[in-house]
């Protein structure tokens, strides 16, 4: 069974829901999922998950290792039946009859590429042209090989190709059917980091020309980067908003205080502040919890000279997304083990 | 609810380009006419060397039914390949991520093992009545086409290769080895052909009526067959590979 997911961050993933997802936008929203589940007998995939992308969003599903992120783009790309919940995607409602007709308004490029390694590069894009039953066969394919680069490799055999190459083939067969939604399972994962560049650079220009891409990654510095929002998965959703939003929704702002010497009585003079919601003592100085760094540090700066303190230095502390997102998995690790 | 053609004939088409480039297929392809023509004309040298009547029929029948298991074990080793091969290279679960049905992708596989097969086994039946004819015995010649063996290899061939390619279809949906599967759908491919060597080794008399009979009954086999194996096609299973 999956841990109950911890009190305050369940909560936070509401409100910030609420204001990130693109006002009163039901009918332009790309997917919408609610309370979806997926259960492998006693095993959870994943569990109660809603969201909704809008048209044109990268939206990224950040998650570790067997935290359901591929079960979920299988679910969604009518690959696996839901144990239960309900979604829509690409307007059409998820359903076994449904899925043919979903199919041919989405793609998806699983985590390995799946290409026929003894075909070239173009009779694999035939293939799936025929597959998507799409007219023009020509044309796209030398659209989605210029989207990728590859306009020189059409005749090489695939299993000609390095592992980067391949992974923008697999990108090209994606894009042959101009999607409403496309998915990305882990894109970069295996490659090196001039490959994973390169990966990354194609998918921001699609960002550019308003593909809405659903992409998973357990790589923060991915999703931080090419997403508009994210959403953190660990077999339930712990958070979700843009990049931004999530760092300021797990971490309070905090300002840290260096003082020559502690103060006798920081009650009296921290505490005196509305501005501050809390410290905590370090080896030279504090660490504030604050509601606004700019109006705290003011303030401060007057209470402590008011104490008759010497300032050495008092700076907004800055959270990385890194923090959050190791914050909310070390959590999970705890709640597990319990 | 319509096939889509176009859909089937994607797959055929990257199916035959695939096998023409696979040297395991190939060699398979390649081996069983060659192994199976040497081996009808063994019995055809002899038959032609011995004259002896009563052997004679039996030779004739044992040379039938060496062509024949060419439908029975090619169909049952490509199509037993054409799945779990696909889940081997991780390229099923992008096919399956298409728009197309799962009769589409069954028919186009079978068809994909079906025509090279009756194509390379009417080959073979082509050449040895090319040799009977120009090259055996008059009395041999003739006895090839005495009752209803050409009637049996004509009607047989296609009959065993579709129930070979719906065994073949029907291990790989389950299994997770190409090898295994292989092997299991080669063993489960020969049951009907004991019923047709039977009759073609004059176990059973063998009679124009037996032999449409019994067609007609593999027939019917078949066509389970293709209905079996659909509602065993499971996307999920397929996809996961585990038991869902
Ligand atoms: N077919 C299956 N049968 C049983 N458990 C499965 C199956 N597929 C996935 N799982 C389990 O579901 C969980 C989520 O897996 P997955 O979606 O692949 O995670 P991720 O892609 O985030 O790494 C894992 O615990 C995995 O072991
Ligand atoms: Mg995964």
């Amino acid at each position: 069974m999956s841990p109950p997911p911890a009190a305050h961050t369940a909560g936070a993933a509401e409100p910030i829901s609420a204001t990130s997802t693109l006002a009163g936008s039901t009918c332009e929203s790309a997917v919408v999922v609610e309370h979806l589940s997926k259960h492998f007998g006693d095993r959870v995939a994943y569990q109660d998950v809603s969201f909704e992308v809008g048209v044109g969003e990268v939206f990224g599903f950040l998650g570790p290792n067997g935290a359901g992120k591929t079960t979920t783009v299988r679910t969604l790309g009518t690959l696996i039946t839901p144990s239960s919940g309900s979604a829509t995607v690409a307007g059409i409602p998820l359903s076994p009859r449904n899925g043919p007709a979903i199919r041919s308004r989405i793609s998806m490029m699983p985590e390995s590429p799946g290409l026929y390694l003894r075909l070239t590069v173009l009779e694999n894009l035939q293939c799936f042209a025929g597959l998507y039953t799409l007219d023009d066969v020509r044309r796209r394919i030398d659209r989605a090989l210029g989207a990728v680069n590859l306009e020189d490799r059409a005749h090489d055999l695939c299993g000609s190709l390095s592992k980067g190459l391949r992974q923008r083939v697999a990108l090209a067969r994606a894009l042959l059917n101009d999607p409403a939604v496309l998915f990305l399972d882990e894109p970069t994962s295996g490659l090196d980091p001039v490959a994973t560049r390169e990966v990354h650079e194609l998918i921001a220009s699609l960002r550019e020309r308003g593909v809405t891409i659903f992409l998973t990654t357990h790589r923060l510095e991915e999703a931080e980067r090419l997403c508009h929002r994210v959403a953190i998965l660990n077999t339930t959703l712990r958070l979700i908003g843009r990049p931004d939003e999530l760092r300021e929704q797990l971490f309070r702002r905090s300002v840290e205080v260096r003082l020559r010497a502690p103060l006798s009585d920081p009650k009296s003079v921290l505490g005196a502040l509305p501005e501050i919601e809390g410290w905590e003592p370090t080896p030279s100085g504090y660490t504030l919890t604050v509601t606004d760094p700019d109006l705290a540090a003011p303030a401060l700066a007057r209470a402590l000279v008011g104490a008759g303190a010497d300032i050495l230095s008092i700076a907004e502390s800055h959270h990385s997304l890194e923090d959050v997102y190791l914050e909310l998995i070390s959590e999970d690790v705890e709640a597990k083990s319990r | 609810m319509s096939a889509s053609w176009r859909r089937v004939d994607a797959i055929v088409r990257k199916e035959l380009r695939d096998y023409r480039r696979n040297r395991f297929v190939l060699g398979t392809m390649a081996a069983m006419p060659v192994l199976f023509i040497t081996l009808p004309m063994i019995q055809l040298i002899a038959a032609n060397a011995t004259r002896n009547t009563a052997h004679l029929g039996l030779r004739i029948g044992l040379s039938l039914l060496y062509m024949l298991v060419i439908p029975v074990t090619m169909p049952s080793v490509l199509s037993a390949y054409s799945v779990v091969g696909e889940r081997e290279q991780g390229t099923l679960e992008p096919v399956l991520t298409t728009p197309i049905r799962r009769e589409e992708f069954l028919i186009a596989k079978a068809l994909a093992a079906f025509v090279p097969t009756v194509v390379i086994a009417y080959a073979v039946f082509g050449v040895f009545l090319a040799a009977g004819a120009l090259f055996a015995h008059p009395v041999i010649a003739s006895a090839i086409y005495a009752g209803p063996h050409v009637l049996v290899q004509l009607l047989f061939t296609p009959l065993l290769a579709g129930w070979a390619i719906w065994v073949g279809i029907a291990v790989s949906t389950r299994s997770t080895d190409v090898r295994v599967a292989q092997q299991l759908s080669v063993l489960g491919s020969f049951p009907p052909l004991i019923i047709v060597a039977l009759m073609s080794l004059n176990v059973i008399a063998e009679s124009t009526a037996l032999a449409i009979g019994l067609a007609a009954t593999l027939l019917a086999f078949d066509l389970l067959g293709w209905r079996v194996v659909a509602t065993m096609f499971d996307r999920e299973r397929l996809v996961t590979g585990r038991g869902g």
